[in-house]
């Protein structure tokens, strides 16, 4: 049985006609050692499922070390959303619940390489000129 | 989360994580994650809850800035 249901695929894939470039999610996984992972990447694969924009890319944390280094994912279960430019957003953890929202919000304003902020705030983001690293605590409920 | 991520595709040197607190409780227990969300800023500076874009963005430059914290002239 998928985690995602019917009516829930159809509401979902709606919203996903907005994309214009292709999203890939790249995926780091180790399943044996984490209960979550195997729920995280069946999640995953469910959704690149319902777009043709969208690809998922699945590597062993362990194993795969050229591509945690590549991608900059730091634990697992780890997916970075990016299209052909990297912007440096990653969800750790099942996004499920709400923040299965905030995973469709990512891959739609990836895919449209558009924050939508307002003027103000993307001249002061544009004026940033150091490495700012923003980790938000969230949980599923 | 939302703002997190529009701010790291505004700007290549800002990135965002969205963490599931209780996947992690390490990390969560070393950041003193006691609700959410709980946006950890560079490993120090700390935004409780959620805020409106205007505010969000100008608590996160404050953090980054420490020239203009503890009441420095401007």
């Amino acid at each position: 049985m998928g985690l995602i249901g019917d009516e829930d695929a159809v509401e979902i894939r709606e919203r996903l006609k907005e994309m214009v470039d292709p999203v890939r999610l790249i995926h780091f996984t180790q399943e044996l050692n984490l209960e979550y992972g195997r729920e995280a990447k069946q999640l995953l694969e469910e959704v690149a499922s319902l777009s043709e924009k969208l690809t998922l890319e699945v590597y062993n944390f362990l194993l795969d070390k050229e591509k945690v280094a590549e991608y900059g994912v730091d634990k697992v279960p780890g997916t970075a959303i990016r299209n052909s430019k990297d912007y440096g957003i990653k969800f750790y953890g099942i996004p499920a619940g709400y923040e299965f929202s905030t995973l469709l919000d990512a891959i739609l304003d990836v895919s449209k390489g558009d924050s939508g902020l307002k003027p103000e705030s993307r001249e002061k983001l544009a004026a940033v000129t150091q490495p700012i690293h923003l980790e938000v605590f969230v949980t599923p409920t | 989360m939302r703002l997190a991520q529009c701010f790291a595709i505004e700007n290549d040197l800002i990135h965002a994580d969205a963490i599931e607190a209780s996947e992690f409780p390490d990390l969560s227990a070393r950041y003193h994650v006691y609700a959410v969300p709980r946006t950890v800023i560079n490993g120090e500076g700390f935004i409780e809850g959620s805020l409106p874009e205007d505010f969000f963005l100008d608590a996160v430059l404050k953090a980054v800035s420490p020239e203009t914290q503890d009441g420095e002239a401007l």
